[in-house]
């Protein structure tokens, strides 16, 4: 266990819908600049966690502290505001809007000027919409859409969609990212170019990520630490050799104790 | 007195067009200026760089990566100090980099970015002569740790470290610099054996410019895109030697997927494009009209075909009657000047097409909308160069007038012989090459066949060795049969075959979107480009389309029977050149089988292609393809 205080610490939250106990006693923990990949079976939890973590739900039992305060039963919103952006399972851009549009809004947290100094664009206001403009092209340019920017996001291909949602969030300057299967649903190409940008993000922009994902090859192959969920329980934690090593794991993933390592993609 | 090296052209420009613009690059959505004086300083502070870096006159640089400004720059920056620019093309594959890196002895490689640096450097044990890899883009490369990886910026700060250290060091290189002077080594892609280094010097370098600025109105005003292939020797006639000799602003679009919109936002004066670019220009606008709302497209339709009416009686020299020439006035304001507009083609003085013949409807198109579209004829070896069609005489079959101070005879056997100083210095370390196409009178042999016409164009028809006989002892030119056939949309690609044969026969590669389209529209369901291409009804298009080729075509060098391919030709699979061009011999080769059933009278014939991924892996693909006749009457005589 590292002596420095994680980045973002998850303590035995558990969440039930109902009577389905969705996650019990689950603890994560987050250090700065690493990327940890949650993976298991469907239904293991994965986006429950994820979400309590960026406030759409909040924990039964346990806490969430993020950088030493407690973010447990914080909004949304006020996730977003310290620095945690999300991508969704199923994209949820406004897919009428542009590119850059979708990516301004992604700008949302950081804009200062009030309607009425919107409205005259005068001064600050039309300083500030300039060097958010500057921030959002940086991340169009980092994702290479140059070619997409007045296009609306419902038009586009449906890996192109996951890559402006990924800059949507990234337009948020987030010290946290999730990203919930960013790859689900990508082509071969899609999914390298895909880790390629998460990899980027982490070394070079020097943000956290929480990363859940199906593919196997693609998640051992970007995470410095994978956790194993299954039926809402913490089952394994640890780098990717000792994941694929641990018995429990492979008895999740296959049913059974085979000296097999889960690969492939299971879902 | 006139300057004699490109370097001594871009002192002079820093000089007296200083704060014109040189070069711009779209950059986050802007385009971003340098000034001749800035372009200077930049090329400057990488030469100083790179002399700091220890290199030295003679040595060889090459770049790799889409058209940047810090690309040419380096290039200049090289020229500068003796040094010899490289270009290559960064689509090809790892085995066709390493030969040219090895056989060029490339010490420095310019990338634009990571995935080019990783060319380099994955391979750095099998690269002899490499030492020094400078990289544009710094995304991805934090955790490249080599002794031999600097990045673009801090290569300049050591110039002007070195700048600061050794006054007046970047001026005395270039006073040392002369006209005979290797400025650029381009590789031609070659359609038989290894692509060879063509060597040419400053002289022909300026001479191209010289020649072209007598030709044609070009001004230090005029605005150009670079969009072409850095390694080509178009692109680097064009953006390099025209520009720096003329003084005037290339272009760099944003990104290769932008390069429309790009072109539009510029609206350049001047335009060189292939004939693939003009024939998806003409394609965008046709599928842009059939879905426009019926008054729309009937306005779009009536006032095209007014403007092609007037076209073809202007071309033929004949009067153009007062009410057509009404309609095209009102076409002007209601159609064409919009759809130049669009196309980014409003404010073009002239426009070339060249490396390969443009199909006349797309070339009527373009001219009848009011684009100065013209063909221009040269090769790697004229420094891109021979002959241009003056605006009057523009016209879809030539290769237009020879430039000034360019000869152009015919030999015997049909081949055209150029002459003057644009002709190249000779191939880099093959002799026996240089002699065999550049004879003892300076002549160099350019391997087309063509004749010069009455009026004293040059009209090119095909490769000289290509030109071969069918069995009756009809000549048989492969690639003007089937050039007849890529002038249509759904035709992308195709091989004739016939030497000493007793009948004419092709293979045909479909073109993918406008097939595909046609498909869709129908409601035709298809996966892939294989699915698709074996369709009956693709099949049944396709034999209509060979009909209406055949029709151009004299009775004995009809195509009689066809083959759909299931991929398109690949110069990835070795079977192009990078440039698009069929290698001949390798195609007969490898489609040994297909040739077979042709003249066998088979029925169909079992492809086993073995296809090469861009990482340079190795697959197989089976398929069982028909084989089919043009027409039943036809099939009787096989």
């Amino acid at each position: 266990m590292a002596l420095v205080s994680a980045l973002l610490e998850i303590r035995d939250v558990s969440k039930a819908f109902g009577g389905v106990q969705a996650v019990t006693r689950v603890s994560l923990e987050a250090q700065k600049g690493e990327i940890l990949s949650v993976i298991g079976p469907n239904g293991a939890g994965k986006t429950t966690v994820l979400n309590m973590i960026s406030g759409f739900y909040h924990p039964d039992t346990g806490r969430i502290v993020l950088e030493g305060r407690d973010a447990t039963t914080l909004a949304p919103s006020r996730i977003a505001e310290l620095g945690i952006a999300r991508t969704f399972q199923n994209i949820a851009l406004f897919r009428g809007m542009t590119v850059l549009d979708n990516l301004l809004l992604g700008r949302h947290v950081h804009m200062k000027t009030g309607v009425l100094g919107a409205f005259a664009y005068w001064g600050f206001a039309q300083k500030e919409e300039v060097a958010h403009r500057r921030r959002v092209e940086d991340i169009i340019d980092f994702l290479r859409i140059q070619d997409l920017r007045r296009r609306p996001t419902g038009s586009l291909a449906y890996g192109l969609q996951k890559r402006v949602e990924l800059g949507r969030a990234l337009a948020l300057d987030p010290k946290i990212l999730l990203l919930d299967e960013p790859m689900g649903g990508c082509n071969h190409e899609e999914k390298e170019d895909m880790a390629r940008f998460v990899l980027d993000v982490n070394e070079e922009w020097g943000v956290t990520v929480i990363l859940i994902e199906h593919d196997m090859g693609v998640v051992m192959d970007i995470s410095d630490r994978v956790a194993v969920l299954d039926m809402g329980q913490k089952i394994a934690d640890g780098t990717p050799d000792e994941v694929r090593a641990n018995p429990r794991v492979i008895k999740a993933y296959l049913g059974e104790t085979k000296t097999n390592a889960p690969g492939g993609s299971v879902g | 007195m006139a300057e004699t090296t490109l370097a001594r052209l871009l002192q002079k420009n820093a000089r007296d067009l200083r704060d014109r613009p040189a070069i711009r690059e779209k950059d986050r959505g802007i385009w971003q200026t340098w000034t001749w004086r800035q372009y200077h300083d930049e090329v400057r502070d990488v030469a100083l760089g790179l002399a700091a870096l220890g290199f030295k006159r003679g040595e060889r640089l090459s770049v790799i990566g889409d058209n940047r400004p810090r690309l040419y720059w380096a290039q200049v920056a090289a020229q500068s100090l003796g040094g010899v620019p490289v270009p290559v093309y960064q689509d090809s594959i790892a085995k066709e980099l390493a030969f040219v890196w090895n056989h060029a002895e490339c010490s420095v490689i310019v990338a634009e970015d990571q995935e080019q640096v990783d060319k380099g450097l994955g391979r750095e044990d099998q690269l002899t002569a490499l030492r020094l890899v400078i990289y544009d883009d710094p995304r991805g490369m934090l955790h490249y740790k080599h002794d031999w990886l600097r990045s673009y910026q801090s290569v300049q700060e050591l110039g002007r470290e070195f700048g600061a250290k050794h006054p007046g060091y970047f001026e005395a290189e270039i006073e040392k610099g002369q006209p005979e002077d290797v400025a650029i080594i381009c590789y031609t892609s070659g359609t038989t054996g290894n692509p060879k280094g063509v060597m040419l010097t400053n002289s022909n370098a300026i001479a191209l410019a010289e020649s072209f600025r007598e030709a044609d109105d070009v001004r230090p005003e005029d605005n150009a895109l670079a969009y072409l292939p850095m390694a080509w020797a178009g692109d680097a006639a064009y953006t390099l030697f025209l520009s720096l000799v003329v003084g005037f602003c290339a272009n760099c679009p944003e990104s290769p997927e932008t390069v429309q919109r790009d072109l539009r936002e510029l609206g350049p004066t001047t335009v060189l494009a292939p004939p693939r670019i003009w024939e998806n220009m003409l394609t965008a606008v046709q599928v842009k009209a059939a879905d426009a709302p019926a008054f729309k497209r009937w306005i779009f339709e009536t006032f095209r075909s007014a403007a092609e009416r007037a076209e073809i009686l202007r071309a033929d020299g004949k009067p153009v009657p007062i009410s057509l020439r009404l309609a095209c006035m009102i076409g002007n304001v209601l159609v064409y000047t919009p759809i130049r507009d669009q196309l980014g083609l409003r404010r073009t003085k002239w426009a070339l097409t060249g490396g390969a013949p443009l199909g006349p409807d797309t070339f009527r198109f373009f001219r009848s909308i009011g684009v100065n579209l013209k063909q221009v004829y040269g090769s790697t070896e004229t420094t891109g160069l021979v002959s241009l069609q003056p605006s009057a005489e523009a016209n879809p079959t030539t290769a237009g007038r020879p430039c000034p101070g360019i000869e152009v005879k015919i030999a015997d056997r049909g081949e055209v012989l150029v002459r003057g100083p644009v002709i190249f210095k000779g191939y880099l370390k093959n002799e026996e090459a240089t002699r065999e196409v550049i004879d003892a009178d300076g002549w160099f042999h350019t391997g087309d066949a063509g004749f010069v016409d009455p009026r004293g164009h040059l009209v090119i028809i095909d490769r000289a060795k290509d030109v071969g006989a069918l069995q009756d002892g009809t000549p048989f030119a492969p690639q003007f049969i089937e050039n007849k056939l890529k002038f249509s949309p759904f035709i992308r690609e195709a091989v004739a075959f016939g030497n000493d044969r007793a009948f004419v026969t092709a293979m045909i590669a479909i073109d993918l979107n406008t097939v595909g389209n046609w498909a869709e529209r129908r409601g035709i369901p298809y996966t892939s480009y294989a699915d698709l291409s074996q369709k009956p009804e693709v099949c049944g298009v396709i034999r209509e389309e060979i009909r209406k080729g055949n029709e151009t075509l004299p009775e004995s060098t009809r195509i009689r029977r066809f083959l759909l391919l299931t991929k398109d030709l690949e110069a990835d699979d070795a079977e192009m050149t990078r440039t698009r061009k069929v290698r001949r011999s390798f195609v007969a080769e490898k489609y040994a089988a297909v040739i077979d059933a042709f003249y066998s009278g088979g029925r169909a014939v079992e492809l086993e292609a073995a296809i090469t991924y861009e990482d340079g892996r190795q697959g197989v693909m089976k398929s069982r393809v028909q084989v089919e006749d043009v027409d039943a009457r036809a099939a009787a005589h096989v």
